[in-house]
């Protein structure tokens, strides 16, 4: 081995192979149907259950527990994706704590919910494994709708579109589908090559083709794709990064870079990270950056966020496996500079507090050195025409997640509802696409907005 | 801790835990290492007449229950008596008793239904030193059809018979030990002490079919590709023989005889139960072949704690003391009123009584803002059905109405006499309540 995780700098290869296929193994490893069986009886099969409604797709979780109960896991898998096409994508990256198992009763009896993403998983496993996807085609409508953005939302509402007969083209800027489940997510919640295999099997419908290599804006405008289609379905996300002024120097990068390039990459051993690591940001982006950097070799990993622990948009279970990985949480403490020479070497902070209105510094300073810097600022919206209306940095819908333009739907991190999870943009999508059924296929044609 | 000594038709144990007549009592070895483990007694596998040995299937003997995490709530037999020669069990109880002389060891029989057939067996037994014999007129499954085990036991005049001939040709103790499959086991308990028997011993197994496989279409346990009804013993069965115990207890004919308890015994409060209901001693089996003999270690030590705290210094103190509390139902007091009370601080909003109730009952839960699940006290007849699903202990309990509070679901005064339905004037036969 070339490097250790004492070597200064980025360099790659700090730990050895099988150290490094150990820690990126299923942060979740499946359940077996034993294991299920037990899971599942926990179940309390609740009335009118917490858990459906804590649940952005609304999927009847306490019947499909019953059915992996009563070895039927197929059935129980159709009673999700009937739901949730990407079922077993959010099975594995789902934040369950803040969700459905959040709101399982046996949370409040006991703190320890029913293990319903593991459950989940269980099933859509168990119906992928089997074969195609269980959805057919109704007959075609001669309608035709372009999706943008083979992200969770546009395949969510591509496929949906497909149930209903339409026709669909999606158009994918980049040359993989699966967008953010593809390049944004750890890679231990989603291992083995999940995403594409989940997109060949949502594909297997029929009726959507996937473009790739076409940006809007670039290689298509919203404005042809109107002419062309009877519909238009923006999923585009936020692909734009948040930036520090003064945040240039080597070493400085995005976190989502570094997420989506360990994604993508062949080795992780050819991979670099820096020995002292500091991420800038609080969310699910922070904690993947850090806890992966710390699982590539990184000595040392800090997370700084600027406001309380409690405050800390990513979750006490997300906080919990960063610390149990190693990764030091510093809250209350703002980025004032990078400090360097070329490269950064050290990265000065200031603490702060809640001063009247608004979160202030307080004066007091201090240096974390660094190597490596990520930052997970937050993620902006590029690429969306500017004739259609925002509400903050996103585009405005309706409750259809209809756009401000005739004929023109949104939904996912995109649009302004909801939280930017992936089961939100499924939702959206799924939603927006029966919105579009409806209106396609309503009485006297379709609706325009 | 308390005193488990156990004195049951004369024979002393150290505890009131005897493992039941079944594969655990086959043979030496296993009995042995019972004793070792601490069991007061063992009833011997069923010895058959003298010739060739029974004759097993060589498939699957056992059928399964489960309930959750696997856990076996029932097992289903159709295993025979045993298919050992006669003189070679013989020989190990006389040698085991004489080593366990503390322990009590009953040898099971059964032999076709002519005086010469158990004439000829009882001596051989009562050779060996055991202290006693129990007649299984119980299997329901094999030698049934063969003219014995339940196919006497459902015979009441048979039973009588053939206890007669034990008595007559036996001088240590005679147990009957009697098959649930029949309409009411008055009448075999009455036919034993007719016959002479110094006590009953139930239950047997129930006849049954576990399962069915539905790829095949055959029952379980599969025999190629056919299946057999069985013996079904664990705790599924408890219930039944609880009552069963109970009938024989209070009934003016049978009170007061013996009864070894037998019928899913898993746990100490298992075996308390049927000894309150009137049993003697209790019988275990289906714990043992799922848990091992160690299993009576949690008995001896749960039954002892119990009798502790309660202050019962001896077995005999608690015995049947749950007879006098067993009734008909024209004879419960219908003057006693509960309602339904959920405790707030309990409820973990599953919603699961609510649904029974609006479902299945009476519409006499409301579920409110914030899935609050309040009980509608017009409209609760105090089934039970909350109480019952609810997944928390004691988070819904039955409170008594006070005598002079108005029921809000009839609007009449709740009175603190006791009336029954004997006395009500709805029952044409009513006597007036004086």
């Amino acid at each position: 081995m070339a490097h250790t995780i004492r070597t200064p700098g980025i360099v790659a290869g700090r730990l050895a192979a099988d150290v490094l296929a150990e820690n990126f193994s299923d942060l979740h490893p499946p359940l077996d149907p034993h294991e299920a069986h037990v899971a599942a009886d926990r179940c309390y099969f609740c009335h009118d259950a917490p858990c459906i409604t804590a649940c952005p797709t609304d999927i009847d979780i306490p019947l499909f527990i019953r059915q992996i109960a009563t070895d039927t896991p197929l059935a129980a898998a159709k009673t999700i994706l009937e739901q949730n096409i990407l079922g077993g994508m959010c099975a594995r990256v789902c934040p369950t704590e803040t969700l459905c198992e959040e709101a399982c009763v046996r949370e409040l009896a006991e703190g320890k919910p029913v293990e319903i993403g593991r459950l989940q998983r269980f099933a859509t496993d168990a119906l992928m494994a089997k074969g195609p996807q269980p959805f057919s085609r109704a007959a075609a409508t001669g309608k035709s709708v372009a999706v943008v953005g083979a992200g969770p939302a546009g395949l969510a509402c591509a496929h949906r579109l497909a149930m209903h007969g339409h026709d669909v083209i999606i158009y994918e800027k980049r040359d993989k589908p699966g967008g953010l489940n593809e390049y944004g997510i750890a890679s231990y919640k989603t291992v083995d090559g999940f995403a594409q295999a989940e997109v060949d099997w949502l594909l297997g419908i029929g009726g959507i083709e996937i473009r790739y290599g076409q940006a809007l804006g670039r290689d298509v405008t919203l404005e042809a794709l109107s002419e062309a289609h009877d519909a238009v379905f923006l999923g585009i996300g936020k692909p734009g990064v948040n930036r520090l002024d003064g945040f240039d120097l080597d070493g400085i990068r995005p976190a989502v870079d570094f997420i989506a390039e360990l994604r993508q990459a062949d080795d992780l051993a050819t991979l670099p990270v820096g020995r002292q690591v500091v991420v800038i940001g609080g969310g699910m982006t922070a904690v993947d950056a850090a806890v992966q950097s710390r699982l590539l070799g990184a000595e040392s990993v800090t997370i700084v966020y600027r406001r309380s622990q409690a405050e800390m948009p990513a979750s006490r279970y997300e906080q919990d496996l960063a610390a149990s990985k190693g990764v030091t949480l510093m809250f209350n403490a703002q980025p004032v500079s990078a400090n360097g020479a070329g490269a950064v070497e050290s990265v000065s902070f200031e603490y702060t507090a809640v001063n009247g209105a608004g979160l202030k510094g307080t004066g007091e300073r201090f240096d974390l050195p660094a190597d490596q810097v990520f930052l997970a600022i937050g993620q902006t919206l590029v690429d969306a025409p500017d004739d259609l209306s925002r509400d903050g940095g996103a585009l405005a819908t309706d409750p259809h997640h209809r756009a401000s333009l005739a004929n023109v739907w949104a939904g996912g991190d995109c649009s302004a509802e909801g939280e930017d999870l992936t089961v939100t943009a499924v939702a959206q999508g799924r939603d927006a696409a029966e919105a579009i059924h409806t209106s396609l296929m309503g009485e006297g044609g379709p609706i325009n907005g | 801790m308390a005193d488990l000594t156990t004195n049951f038709l004369g024979i002393t144990t150290p505890n009131p835990f005897w493992l039941a007549s079944a594969p655990p009592t086959d043979k030496e070895y296993n009995v042995r290492r019972a004793f070792e483990a601490g069991w007061g007694g063992v009833v011997w596998k069923t010895l058959g007449e003298d010739g060739p040995p029974i004759v097993n299937v060589n498939g699957p003997r056992y059928g399964a229950v489960w309930g959750a995490d696997r856990r076996l709530l029932a097992l289903n037999n159709i295993e025979l008596i045993t298919d050992r020669p006669l003189q070679t069990n013989l020989d190990e109880i006389a040698r085991v008793k004489k080593d366990y002389p503390d322990r009590a060891i009953i040898v099971s029989l059964m032999v076709p239904c002519t005086e010469e057939s158990w004439k000829s067996i009882l001596p051989r037994v009562a050779a060996t030193g055991a202290d006693g014999i129990e007649l299984n007129f119980g299997c329901p499954h094999g030698m049934s059809e063969r003219g014995m085990g339940s196919a006497v036991g459902q015979v009441p005049e048979y039973i009588e018979m053939v206890t007669r001939w034990c008595k007559e040709n036996y001088d240590k103790p005679v147990i009957v030990k009697l098959t649930p499959n029949i309409t009411d086991i008055r009448y075999p308990a009455r036919a034993a002490l007719a016959g002479g028997a110094d006590a009953v011993s139930l239950i047997n197994t129930v006849s049954s079919i576990t399962s069915v496989d539905l790829d095949d279409f055959c029952p379980e346990p599969a025999i190629d590709g056919k299946g057999s009804h069985g013996g079904l013993c664990g705790p599924a069965v408890k219930p039944m023989a609880l009552n069963m115990v109970a009938e024989i207890a209070r009934d003016a004919q049978t009170a007061g005889m013996p009864i070894s308890g037998i019928g899913g015994v898993t746990t100490w409060r298992d075996a308390a139960e049927f000894m309150a209901l009137g049993a003697g001693n209790v019988q275990v089996c289906t714990a043992a072949m799922t848990y091992g003999f160690k299993v009576v270690q949690e008995m001896i030590s749960g039954l002892s704690d119990w009798m502790d705290r309660k202050g019962y210094e001896s077995t005999e103190a608690f015995i049947g003391k749950a007879v006098p509390n067993v009734t008909d139902w024209q004879y419960l007091n219908l003057n006693f009123v509960t309602k339904a009370r959920i405790d707030q601080d309990k409820c973990i909003k599953c919603g699961r009584c609510y649904a029974a109730c609006e479902d299945t009952s009476h519409q006499a839960i409301w579920m409110k803002e914030g899935r609050v699940f309040e009980v509608n006290d017009a409209e609760c007849v105090a089934c039970n059905l909350c109480v019952n699903v609810c997944p928390v202990e004691d988070c819904i309990t039955m409170e008594r109405m006070q005598a002079g509070e108005t029921d809000p679901r009839t609007g009449t005064v709740v009175s603190d006499d006791y009336a029954n339905w004997t006395m009500h004037p709805n029952n044409p036969g009513a006597c007036a309540a004086e």
